[in-house]
């Protein structure tokens, strides 16, 4: 086998690691190799959307996830601040509107100086990176093909897969003609306007969120729970919450066909959707679809039969042993296509590193999946670590948790007289365990910082008591875990009135 | 230090009671607490849910310009809660500012009215003043807006606006009394022409360009908020920001402000205050650095220059409340309790105590328990995390960099820090240069964190988790 024209040499190959994928598990890996000297090389490619959207080194992150999201999820938030700003007596009559242009330019610039910091980023750590598609051909062995289609064959001792996920889509006529996913909404060229966001995973409610904040007219056509797998309790809470702010829900639809009315950008798509529990079937007219129903991991076309790496047949991913380890012993994962493993941008960074800190600086720490803090980013954000009060029930008997609760209401927002009684916050305790917190909730504005701190807390092992001899900082929301009291068993009202 | 955490549990008050039930005198209460604000408030209620007989007197002395305000204390009148309020108006005009950027068409600059500000605020505040009336009420505690002295140690006289007089006796006193801010009688027009944080938030007109004197939180909180609706604001500081905080923390958060707008003048104290013909008021003070005198005009000048407990008219001496001679605070043992026996302090009142709302609170709710709840437990006010809310705020748990080296010597510190960037100035082109962490550890295996340091936005929020993760790590540490 001819590799770059060179005769084969089994013992040495051109690099060290390979790392497919240049998102923000694969980048950690490729940047902390390097560090110990190794020769690294990433491959990174992103398949144009059906609508042909694109995007360059990064990963889904950087590009077309957390990143964009956040910004545009800020972006809404901002209008609502302009709203509250009247109360405090900033003076403006005018009703203010939002330029969607305005707002994509900057976020896609501000990803365009990220991707650019990147590129620098590895050449600054002699990383070899080639804009090439990465498929295994042979053993230890990966033909990489750019753009223009030509094909170049690289070997390595080891290989690192990172190649995350891409949207699904629904499989019915005109999914992927007329719809949009969110591969293409942060790079949208044009107001989205009316806007159905299919699905209820937290891509969903916070894109339908974020486009309902910025003054658009959205529905979330729900098949059955929203957002599965989190405390189910809290999701209810969050649907609620955008419900009365404006978002419509279709509950127990799908749709079934998407007709294009009319061309344009954005144009005029008529969505025809059946009952899950019945016959009904309804219809109606948006602007644009956005399908949010799931993603899939890119591990069905990069050649892992040829390597004989396993993977689920059924989802695609990959399971890996608690070092990442595929069943090929040369060849790792990290990422969103780890089977059983949380899709996280912090939780592939950690793995990567800790990875390549394995195979090359003789550490042994292993990648902690446990207690892994998160945060959604809706109208109202959701921070979570540890168990929902479901799983928490499963594992441990609902005799044996405890759940503390209280609603509270943000000082911030007293006085344009808004949201009393919306923001929630929840502990569960594990009776015969101390009264350890295993599971952290929080429903408020910057959620995410809240829980945050929590999350180490958590992992020291906190227990309820030692969350309520800690002095709160006041005035703000996170003080309320320092001081709750009521119980759901004990079935006493939560409501709030007052400082 | 385990033999003071060692609680006493009321021994006293039980001889007490039988003595006055010899003599056939029973006291009106089980406790009466003077001073409804945060400690105060708190413990009465808490006293309240064990059954117990409780009074709460609470009364504000008017301000020299004349202010006063309702039940709840100096947070929710006249400190934390309109403070917060302020700053939150001056965030959302940063606010309105980037939603530009972000796409949002609203024209600049955008003007702000004060008296919007000050009356929604003001009646947030009053509504919270209800809010405490009513509870008291639910809880059956009994309240007298009167000002309380001791005629002995269980009697306390009550005395209202208008001169009546009511005769209070109780089995268990707890002052909780606060403090006043404090003014430098020694400056020619301080008192007459000045106005301090006891001012500033009912103030029903703009108070305009504003010179604030001092250097403490308040001093430079209040002129963030200011600076950030729009006011022409300087703060005059003899020498450093924030004594007694980080010092390169405080620092940050200073040049930070002046690259908000808020102009310093640093080394520099006043003499007089003088009142022009305009109504406005002429500030004169040295530089010490350049040895010049200087002056300029105000329409407001505020003083925050420290705060004073307030416990001259309490008539401590009569009844042998010890306090400390240098700070007039009232000096307690680890259980709050006074120099007299069934008499206690809680508070901005008491020595050596974090001045805080929620260490009032805690200490509140422990005394009613150990008084009346058959709890030993102590308050802990260890590690105590605390935020001051300039306009890029600062949060903080633990040791200073400063105090870390001093305890433990600089070969055994290591500071881990980091500058950042929050996401979201970024599209809002804002500047990051004193978004700032760190963590000051212990040298060693475990790398024990002593101190959490913090500069960006949500601060409070940032920091609250991580405090409880230190105090195991500096319980530890101090063992």
């Amino acid at each position: 086998m001819e590799m770059n024209g060179l005769a084969p040499v089994p013992d040495s190959y051109d690099y060290d690691l390979i790392v497919i994928g240049g998102g923000s598990g694969g980048l950690a890996a490729a940047k902390e190799a390097a560090k110990y000297e190794k020769k690294v090389m990433v491959l990174d490619f992103v398949k144009p959307t059906p609508q042909g959207s694109s995007w360059g080194l990064g990963g889904t992150c950087v590009n077309v996830g957390c990143i964009p999201k956040k910004l545009m999820h800020q972006a809404a938030l901002l209008g609502q601040a302009l709203q509250d700003s009247r109360k405090f007596g900033w003076q403006f009559t005018e009703e203010v509107k939002h330029n969607w242009m305005t707002m994509t330019e900057s976020v896609q610039n501000y990803i365009g100086s990220l991707n650019w910091g990147y590129r620098v980023a590895l050449r600054d750590n002699k990383v070899t990176y080639e804009n090439a598609y990465g498929e295994f051909v042979g053993p230890h062995t990966i033909k990489a093909t750019n753009k223009r289609g030509v094909e170049k064959l690289y070997t390595a001792e080891r290989f690192l897969i990172a190649t995350g996920e891409r949207p699904r889509y629904l499989g019915i006529p005109g999914d992927k003609e007329y719809c949009i996913s969110s591969d293409d909404l942060f790079s949208l060229p044009y107001c989205p306007g009316k806007t159905l966001v299919v699905g209820a995973s937290y891509v969903a409610l916070e894109c339908a969120g974020f486009l309902a904040g910025l003054g658009l007219d959205v529905t979330v056509m729900v098949r059955s729970i929203l957002l599965r797998g989190f405390d189910q309790d809290m999701a209810n809470k969050i649907g609620e919450y955008m419900k009365e702010h404006g978002v419509n829900f279709i509950r127990e639809f799908v749709p079934t066909k998407v007709e294009q009315l009319e061309e344009g950008t954005p144009g005029r798509l008529k969505v025809t959707a059946k009952s899950t529990t019945g016959d009904q079937i309804i219809e109606g007219e948006y602007n644009t679809v956005l399908l949010a129903i799931g993603r899939d991991p890119c591990t069905r076309k990069i050649g892992l039969d040829k390597v004989g790496v396993n993977i689920n047949e059924k989802t695609g991913k990959i399971p890996v042993s608690d070092e990442e380890q595929t069943n090929v012993p040369y060849i790792y994962a990290v990422g969103d296509i780890l089977q059983d493993k949380l899709e996280l941008t912090p939780v592939a960074i950690q793995a990567g590193r800790l990875l390549v800190r394995r195979l090359y600086a003789g550490a042994t720490t292993k990648c902690d999946y446990v207690n892994v803090p998160t945060t959604v980013f809706t109208p109202l954000e959701y921070g979570a670590c540890g168990y929902s009060e479901e799983t928490a029930v499963e594992k441990f008997g609902e005799e044996n948790i405890e759940v503390y609760h209280s609603h509270f209401w943000p000082l911030e927002w007293t006085v344009p007289s808004r949201d009393n009684n919306k923001c929630y916050a929840k502990i569960i305790c594990n009776i015969q365990d101390n009264e350890r917190v295993i599971g952290f909730h929080v429903l408020g504005p910057n959620a995410g910082e809240v829980t945050q701190g929590f999350a180490a807390a958590i992992k020291c092992g906190m227990t309820k008591e030692q969350l309520d001899n800690t002095i709160g900082i006041h005035p703000v929301c996170a003080e309320v875990f320092t001081t709750l009291s009521v119980t759901k068993r004990s079935g006493e009202s939560t409501l709030v009135s007052g400082c | 230090m385990a033999a003071l955490r060692r609680a006493r549990r009321g021994a006293g008050s039980g001889l007490c009671r039988t003595l006055r039930a010899l003599s056939g005198k029973k006291n009106e209460y089980d406790l009466l607490v003077i001073g409804g604000g945060s400690g105060g408030l708190a413990c009465a209620k808490e006293a309240a849910q064990f059954g117990r007989k409780v009074a709460v007197l609470d009364y504000v002395d008017p301000s020299p310009q004349g202010t006063t305000w309702g039940l709840g204390g100096t947070c929710v009148n006249v400190g934390c809660i309109p403070k917060k309020l302020m700053h939150q108006a001056a965030l959302l005009g940063s606010a309105l500012k980037d939603a530009q950027h972000y796409g949002w068409n609203i024209a600049q600059p955008v003007h702000h009215t004060w008296s919007v500000m000050a009356q929604a605020v003001q009646n947030y505040v009053k509504s919270l003043n209800w809010g405490h009336r009513v509870q008291l009420q639910d809880k059956k505690v009994k309240y007298f807006n009167m000002k309380g002295s001791f005629s002995d140690p269980h009697t306390v006289r009550g005395l209202t606006k208008a001169g009546k007089e009511t005769i209070v006796t109780a089995d268990n006193i707890v002052i909780a009394t606060g403090g006043r801010p404090k003014y430098p009688t020694h400056i020619a027009g301080a008192l007459q022409y000045g106005i301090t944080s006891d001012d500033l938030f009912w103030l029903k007109e703009s108070p305009g360009k504003t010179l604030i004197v001092g250097a403490s939180y308040v001093s430079l909180e209040c002129a963030g908020f200011l600076t950030g609706i729009g006011l022409d604001t300087a703060v005059m500081m003899r020498s450093i920001p924030l004594r007694g905080f980080d010092q390169q923390m405080a620092s940050l958060v200073t040049e930070h402000m002046e690259s908000y707008g808020t102009k310093f003048l640093k080394r520099c104290f006043p003499t007089k205050v003088e009142k022009l013909e305009s109504n406005r008021l002429q500030v004169t003070w040295k530089n010490t650095d350049l040895g010049t005198e200087e002056t300029d005009s105000f329409d407001t000048v505020m003083w925050a220059v420290g705060r004073a407990p307030d416990t001259k008219t309490l008539n401590l001496e009569t009844v042998g409340v010890k306090t400390n001679s240098e700070t007039g605070k009232i000096i307690v043992d680890a259980s709050e309790a006074t120099s007299v026996p069934h008499i206690y302090a809680i508070g901005d009142i008491t020595e050596g105590r974090p001045e805080l709302t929620p260490t009032a609170i805690a200490a509140g709710k422990l005394l009613a328990q150990r008084l009346f709840g058959q709890s030993s437990e102590l308050m802990d006010y260890d590690s105590v995390p605390t935020t001051v809310f300039t306009p890029l705020e600062y949060g903080c748990v633990g040791l200073s960099e400063e105090a870390a080296v001093q305890c433990h010597g600089s070969d055994n510190i290591e500071v881990f820090h980091a500058y950042y960037k929050p996401l979201e100035f970024t599209v809002a082109e804002r500047d990051a240069t004193q978004c700032y962490m760190k963590m000051v550890c212990l040298r060693g295996r475990e790398q024990r964190i002593l101190g959490l340091h913090f500069i960006g936005p949500n601060a409070g929020e940032v920091i609250q988790g991580f405090a409880l993760g230190i105090n195991f790590s500096l319980r530890d540490v101090s063992d």
